[in-house]
């Protein structure tokens, strides 16, 4: 780890400044979590007045569940289609956007400010566009392909429609880094594509997208992270994991068994999945970090 | 083990400087009511506080039902429990299973000698919340059992008489036909709690049955059996009348979508709460509302039954203070004297728990002067509960109301048969119940 | 421009204006709904051509006219969610900050256990760990206080990482000739440290408001007294009505007022805005 070679002699000082952050990380952080790796064990009734040691039970009854693997299977569709839609979409405005000379700067500031859009009030605005009985979409979608939408009663409708809801929610930030990405890229380079008779298509997929690669990465990762939990709240405020679970991913799964259902070692166990899976994310996107710092 | 223990050598100095020394004793009440009813319902408390000066009840609002339980149940496991609880009734299974987390009203009423008497309580309202030995574990509070709504000015437009509302299901079928093709309103009826109203009152309305031991009120072995052909042909023509257009679906849970479908004359019949009758009057300024009893199949033997409720009751959890079990006491004792009681039914539209109440309302002429109001208590007290008609009770019910209405989805969806779901949702809901009778 | 291509910057202004429409579409319909009666909701389609009904709208939710459909004025909710971002984005800056000086600037045992202890909260977003958490805050009896809805949001591993980035790159002389002066860690921090990073903790701020302002389920699980909704939870309390029809133009009146504030610092703050959201994820 990286230090000062001159260092302050205190010895109580740095325990004093690191004293909060550290309390509100073992209140907050690791005592819940250390209680979600011991409950997974345990089979407990509601009020916790009856307890039993279980072993791996919680996490065995899991994978024969066949509503667990559907809720895996929902967050691995959901996840894949928003990432896919919401990289490609920015990555289109933002080569757009780094073509512009003047209208650069009007054009970023109005794909940017959905980012500052919370993920429940997306949810709620699109689920508002698509109401059945009264949205504009579902009225447009009957008159011009005589589609029936109904994402209370269809999981395909359902499943669109949170992730649209996600992706709308998701482009601003992708955009952002995309465009920074792109102006990082030499000129010279392209020039020097450009003189080789390289067509705008050919100089893309030869010189602008590899370099843009390392920014793909990190976007992938954060894309993956923001649509296993941060989508909590789009789930929530439009189909609630419904109809007929096919839009319960598994973090909605998580709160949904444990706080709805009171079943408390079954969502202990999930948690523990789910923090497993966010260690393996974060722990690529750290060494990724630590690598372009380093350089 | 709690957090509690880890951080109770740092707070308890404070709260014992907290806490004075008080004359009054404190009674913690949680419920769930919000807007409106939760100022009548905190109304009561300020009555109650007024009414002697013994105790204090302070009356806190913690959200939906489902947030007050788990926050409860929380508390509970932190040591911090309230006194008083109200708890929705499909939770009663696990409340009741909560031996020693939980005071049985009998039992609190005894041990404060408290001039108690079980047989003034209605039976349809109270057996919902006994033991099987009769004994009332929980105080019932808000209480409520579906009825029929239906548009008599759309009845009238199609040439049907308002003042008639359907009796079966057939009769259903037919009015919503005639609704249709005389092109009065684009479907005939929808409906709010499709698990409460057309799975679980459907079974009790035709005697049919829920569970075994007596719908699990004899004990955590039950398996559900409402899978039966009386709720197979009813589910079949429900998807068959979507299909149709006769039936609107509302949506899971409440089904938030059927009342605006009720209220926009997009349907001219709707199924729900009796509690909702408020509501649903305010709603329809531009037409009549007439209120029936359920419809029922006339060819199914011992139909029409009686139908069972919904809402909540008040729970006492376990660990309060002799004198705060005596306060409890006198505050139920207060709710249920017949002036309150009766204030409450006539204010909310939810039904009286006692007779008195129920007399005392008919002597002030309030079922005159609001017709339809006691269709709900008429249809629940129309035939001595049967072992299938007193009430469910089931462990995880909660969840097992989502796996119905996840199952009718697919119904709907086209992506089952009636008997295929309904066998799903047995099968699903025993699997949840064993694996409660596991944990307790 | 590599070279000029009519066609192609055309054809990049139609995608442009596209995206910049779907963006936007949501938002606009949400504003014309909220122009409207109840009534205009009853049957058809959502209007989309603006009536002269907002000053209703807006005047009834802010004032909490709407009985029915939720217990407390909108302006209370707004004035909870301002607080609530406030306090959590000043509350991680100082704690990260203060973070970031003792890993940097000091070497003491269990250093890189500390770093690693921070480190770790990056890994346990507040969802998977919900029912602990929740089960935490209730023994403390911080449900339905300030101090619930911020503190326990408070640690930031991302803010202590990019503090001790921007200390990193602080020359070590600054600090050699603070020391020769005779100055204490804690006035090099103040007189030093605090000045120079002055356009960090604007950007983070910026950032960390948003992030405040867009909490969901924390607030909506630990706040069950009204008086302590904030405004982004109470939108999903106001549209579960079972009893009642949705009164979408106050729904959606209190939409826009829930995305204007965060909005409007990532329009009027862009610089900032962009600054702190790659200097944060860097």
């Amino acid at each position: 780890m990286q230090t000062k070679r001159t260092i302050f002699g205190n010895k109580g000082l740095p325990y004093l400044l690191l004293a909060p952050q550290l309390a509100i990380t073992a209140i907050f952080f690791l005592w819940p979590a250390g209680q979600a790796v011991r409950q997974s064990f345990l089979r407990e009734d509601a009020f916790g007045l009856s307890t039993t040691f279980v072993g791996l039970r919680n996490y065995r009854a899991l994978f024969d569940n066949p509503e667990y693997l559907d809720a895996l299977q929902v967050t691995v569709i959901f996840s894949i289609a928003t990432v896919i839609l919401s990289l490609s979409i920015a990555l289109i405005m933002a080569l757009a956007v780094d073509r512009m000379l003047r209208s650069a700067g009007t054009y970023t500031t109005l794909l940017i400010w959905p980012y500052a859009v919370a993920p429940a009030v997306a949810g709620i605005l699109w689920w508002f566009i698509f109401n059945p009985a009264i949205g504009i979409l579902p009225f447009v979608l009957e008159q011009t392909l005589g589609y029936d939408w109904n994402h209370n009663l269809t999981g395909r409708d359902a499943m669109i429609l949170v992730i649209i809801a996600a992706v709308w929610k998701q482009i601003s930030y992708n955009f952002l880094f995309f465009l920074a990405g792109l102006q990082s890229i030499p000129t010279s380079l392209r020039e020097a594509a450009a003189i080789d008779g390289a067509g705008p298509f050919k100089r893309f997929w030869t010189i602008t997208l590899p370099l843009l690669s390392p920014t793909t990465f990190f976007l992938l990762v954060v894309n993956v992270v923001f649509t296993l939990f941060d989508t909590f709240a789009i789930i929530d405020a439009t189909t609630g994991g419904g109809p007929a679970q096919a839009t319960n991913i598994l973090v909605y799964k998580v709160y949904d068994d444990g706080f709805v259902g009171l079943n408390l070692g079954s969502s202990a166990a999930q948690s523990v999945i789910l923090m497993m899976i966010v260690m393996v994310l974060t722990f690529i996107q750290f060494r990724y970090v630590e690598r372009k710092v380093t350089y | 083990m709690t957090f509690r223990k880890f951080a109770a050598a740092s707070t308890v100095s404070l709260l014992a400087l907290g806490s004075t020394a008080q004359a009054q004793t404190q009674i913690d009440w949680w419920h769930a009511m919000g807007g409106e009813l939760g100022e009548k319902t905190e109304a009561l408390a300020t009555a109650f506080n007024a009414a002697q000066s013994e105790f204090v009840v302070v009356p806190s609002y913690r959200g939906t039902y489902t947030e007050t339980m788990t926050g409860a149940i929380a508390a509970f496991r932190a040591g911090e429990q309230p006194d008083i609880v109200q708890v929705f009734e499909v939770g009663t299974g696990t409340m009741m299973a909560a031996e020693g987390a939980i005071v049985p009203v009998y039992q609190l009423m005894a041990d404060a000698g408290a001039d108690f008497d079980p047989n003034a309580f209605l039976p349809a309202v109270v057996g919902y919340y006994t033991d099987p030995e009769g004994r009332m574990l929980s105080m019932p509070f808000n209480s409520s059992t579906p009825i029929m709504y239906y548009n008599k000015n759309l009845f009238a437009a199609a040439g049907l008489d308002p003042e008639q509302p359907p009796r079966t299901w057939a009769e259903v079928e037919a009015f919503s036909r005639q609704i249709m093709s005389s092109g009065t309103a684009e479907c005939g009826f929808t409906t709010g709690w499709v698990s409460w109203v057309q799975l679980e009152n459907f079974s009790a309305w035709h005697n049919q049955q829920i569970g075994t031991l007596e719908n699990g009120f004899g004990g955590l072995e039950t398996e559900l059996t409402f899978n039966g052909p009386v709720q197979v042909r009813h589910w079949e023509n429900l998807a068959r009348w979507q299909q149709e257009g006769v039936f609107q679906y509302g949506g899971p849970g409440g089904g938030a979508d059927a009342p605006p479908m009720f209220y926009s004359q997009t349907c001219g019949m709707y199924m729900n709460s009796s509690a909702s009758r408020a509501g649903v009057l305010n709603n329809t300024p531009d037409f009549e509302v007439g209120i029936g009893m359920l419809p029922y199949y006339d060819d199914v033997a011992g139909a029409p039954q009686n139908s069972i409720i919904g809402g909540a009751t008040l729970w006492v959890l376990a660990g309060g203070s002799a004198d705060e079990q005596r306060g409890v006491a006198a505050f139920f004792n207060f709710l249920s004297s017949p002036e309150v009681q009766a204030q409450w039914h006539q204010d909310t539209g939810y039904l009286p728990i006692t007779q008195a109440a129920y007399e005392l309302s008919e002597a002030q002429g309030y079922y005159s002067a609001n017709p339809g109001a006691d269709t709900s208590i008429m249809q629940m007290t129309l035939n001595a509960p049967t072992p299938n008609s007193k009430g469910l009770r089931f462990g995880n019910y909660v969840q097992i109301r989502g796996v119905i209405d996840e199952e009718f989805q697919r119904l709907l969806a086209g992506d089952v048969d009636a008997q295929g779901a309904l066998d799903a949702v047995v099968a699903r809901g025993n699997a949840l119940i064993r694996e409660f009778e596991a944990a307790n | 421009m590599v070279e000029n291509q009519r066609w192609l910057d055309i054809f990049a202004h139609v995608i442009l204006i596209l995206g910049v429409a779907t963006v936007a579409f949501p938002v606009y319909i949400a504003v014309i709904a909220s122009t409207h009666t109840s009534a205009a909701f009853m049957s058809g389609t959502i209007p989309l051509l603006p009536s002269t009904h907002a000053p209703a709208s807006y005047g009834d939710v802010l004032a909490g006219g709407v009985a029915a459909q939720m217990s407390v004025p909108i302006s209370l909710m707004l004035f909870n969610s301002m607080i609530m971002a406030l306090l959590i984005a000043t509350g991680k800056i100082v704690i990260s900050i203060i973070s970031a000086f003792a890993i940097v600037y000091f070497r003491f045992p269990f250093r890189v256990l500390a770093f690693w202890l921070i480190f770790i909260t990056l890994m346990l977003p507040v969802e998977v760990r919900i029912v602990p958490t929740f089960a935490v805050i209730a023994d403390l009896g911080m449900l339905n206080s300030y101090a619930g809805l911020t503190v326990p949001l408070m640690a930031s591993a991302t803010a202590t990482f990019l503090f001790r980035q921007v200390f990193l790159t602080i020359p070590d002389e600054m600090m050699e000739a603070a020391r020769i002066d005779g100055a204490g860690p804690m006035k090099f921090f103040r007189d030093i440290l605090l000045p120079l990073s002055q356009t960090n903790i604007a950007a983070l701020f910026v950032i960390l408001f948003i992030y405040g302002w867009n909490q969901y389920l924390w607030p909506l699980l630990i706040t069950t007294d009204s008086g302590y909704y904030t405004i982004v939870a109470g939108i999903k309390r106001m549209a579960d009505v079972v009893e009642s029809e949705p009164l979408w133009n106050y729904i959606m009146a209190v939409t826009v007022l829930a995305m204007l504030p965060p909005v409007a610092v990532v329009i009027f703050m862009q610089r900032l805005f962009v600054k702190g959201l790659v200097d944060s994820e860097k």
